[in-house]
């Protein structure tokens, strides 16, 4: 029985070890090609240098893709939070018919093809007379958003004890602060976590964002894959690894907020 | 009338803003391109689909898509059930590093993993280096643009879909449960079938609809690692539409596409509430 438990322990460490190391190649191998003295992308490299970074630098239409891609990022975020917490409450703690229906359905965007979704929704804004990209991209990455937040919410929600709020209420609080010194001191790490995601799934997001861009609005996932077609330099790691650093920051600010436990709620 | 919608918790309006934006555009969108592929100028037709289905390629494009899903989903699980358990089993700093392991390949894009999977499996690249140390293999094995080099890299990319919703499962089991089993007599392995392997199912179905609907739809992994020559119902769609300019195939394979991730949302949903009722 002891032999059996180490087998099954051993087993477990063994793929777990395999799986971290297969889950961080592509990053470890990405930093160090673009460090490298090299065109092409030997490993390891024959010398180290910064010079895919200033070509990076130099490279047009980052900047301004980087930008745009913050920027709706950042804005359909916002307003996912908003109307996605907002959905969640109603779904969790309302009774009225057809409750479950809505929570599947607000949370659906997020296993249905991208591409498809795309698809669907530049024919549909065609029709409606829509051509303005930013708009457009705008209108896609809110529905890209509103389930992440949906879905995070509702499960912290459905753990948070309503009546704390009736509590706080019967010890004198207005309805109001009761909400904002009960409810959203709970809710925090929900938000953070739910729009931290949805903030890096818009900011990621290729296959609806490539229908709604024009040559002047390129969000950054679309504009990399073109340098990529373009001219596959190592310059690409560079930029690469950019992202990787930014997440890394991000990630480790998320975890002094809410702990890493939270984020892999998932 | 009015004392009807006064029976209604005024608590539904709150769901409005989202549900109404969503109903609009998402719902309505997908709704039309249903629609719109089954009933042209000449009323209802399948023509479309007829016209499909009699193409061989077509076939070719399905199965593909449907067999390198399957395989992807199969990886990510053999790798990804124990992975949970050892991230609910460990603890302090190794716990850590382990979350750390999954959330940060799941935090960036898949663009820049598409790419160093590209430098990864290179004639030069790191998995043939390390193949041929280990003796192997002898001489460089070609794997990009293979479908071991899109099912190595989507892989990848998945796991951790896979492995966090069987840990947020796994972890609620309670640890007296197995001991009880133990002290009543079952062995390890039954104890194991019986009680924690039939728990973790609800994650298990959760990461394989995950996966599973990921891998039909991905369109950048197959795009770098597979290129043109080798096509999915996903990349089919994008290149009818961005390329080729036929919006007809294209809004056809769309369908059938969003049919099979309709159809795993629908199973996988009846599959965790028939476990959950049967608990």
């Amino acid at each position: 029985m002891i032999r059996t438990r180490r087998i099954a322990i051993f087993y477990v460490a063994f793929v777990t070890a395999l799986s971290v190391v297969f889950l961080m190649t592509p990053l470890v191998v990405t930093v160090i090609v673009s460090f490298a003295n090299s065109t092409v992308f030997t490993l390891p490299p024959p010398d180290w240098s910064f010079r895919w970074y200033e070509r990076m630098a130099a490279r047009a239409g980052l900047i301004p893709s980087l930008l745009l891609s913050l920027q709706i990022a950042a804005i359909s975020t916002a307003i996912s939070l908003i109307a996605g917490t907002l959905c969640a409450i109603a779904t969790v703690r309302g009774r009225f018919p057809g409750r479950d229906a809505i929570a599947t359905f607000v949370v659906s965007p997020l296993m249905m093809p991208g591409l498809v979704v795309g698809v669907a929704m530049l024919q549909f804004l065609r029709e409606l007379g829509l051509r303005d990209a930013y708009t457009s991209l705008l209108i896609a990455h809110i529905v890209i958003t509103m389930p992440y937040v949906m879905r995070t919410v509702m499960a912290s929600l459905s753990l948070f004890d309503f009546s704390l709020i009736d509590a706080a209420r019967t010890l004198g609080c207005s309805y109001p602060r009761a909400l904002r010194k009960v409810m959203v001191p709970v809710l925090a790490p929900a938000f953070l976590t739910s729009g931290l995601f949805a903030f890096l799934a818009s900011l990621d997001n290729y296959p609806i964002s490539i229908f709604f861009t024009d040559p002047r609005t390129k969000t950054l996932p679309i504009q990399m894959l073109q340098f990529l077609e373009e001219q596959p330099d190592p310059s690409i790691a560079a930029m690469s690894a950019c992202l990787i650093l930014l997440t890394i920051v991000v990630l480790f600010v998320g975890d002094r907020l809410v702990g890493l436990r939270r984020l892999a709620d998932f | 009338m009015i004392a009807a919608m006064r029976r209604i918790d005024p608590l539904a309006w709150l769901a409005v803003p989202a549900t109404a934006y969503l109903a609009f555009a998402f719902a309505l969108p997908l709704g039309l391109l249903l629609v719109k592929s089954v009933w042209t100028a000449d009323g209802f037709t399948l023509a479309s689909y007829v016209k499909f289905f009699a193409d061989p390629f077509s076939w070719r494009v399905l199965t593909n898509t449907l067999k390198i899903a399957f395989l992807v989903t199969l990886v990510t699980l053999l790798l990804g059930y124990p992975v949970a358990f050892a991230l609910a089993m460990s603890r302090g700093w190794l716990q850590v590093m382990l979350l750390v392991a999954m959330i940060l390949p799941l935090s960036i894009g898949a663009v820049v993993k598409a790419f160093s999977w590209q430098i990864v499996l290179r004639r030069d690249g790191v998995v043939n280096r390390f193949l041929e140390w280990t003796g192997l293999i002898d001489e460089p094995v070609r794997f990009l643009f293979t479908e071991t080099g899109l099912v190595l890299g989507a892989a990848n990319i998945f796991l951790p879909f896979m492995v966090l919703p069987i840990y947020s499962v796994v972890r609620l089991i309670d640890p007296r449960l197995s001991e009880a089993a133990a002290t009543l007599g079952a062995g390890p392995v039954y104890g194991f079938l019986r009680i924690t392997a039939i728990l973790s199912l609800p994650g298990v179905v959760a990461g394989i609809a995950f996966v599973f609907s990921l891998s039909i739809s991905m369109y950048v992994i197959p795009s770098l690692l597979i290129g043109d020559r080798y096509q999915l119902l996903a990349t089919l769609t994008g290149r009818s539409f961005l390329f080729l300019r036929n919006e007809t195939l294209g809004s056809t394979v769309a369908v059938i596409l969003l049919i099979i991730a309709i159809a795993v949302v629908m199973v996988s949903s009846y599959l965790s509430n028939r476990l959950r009722s049967a608990r």
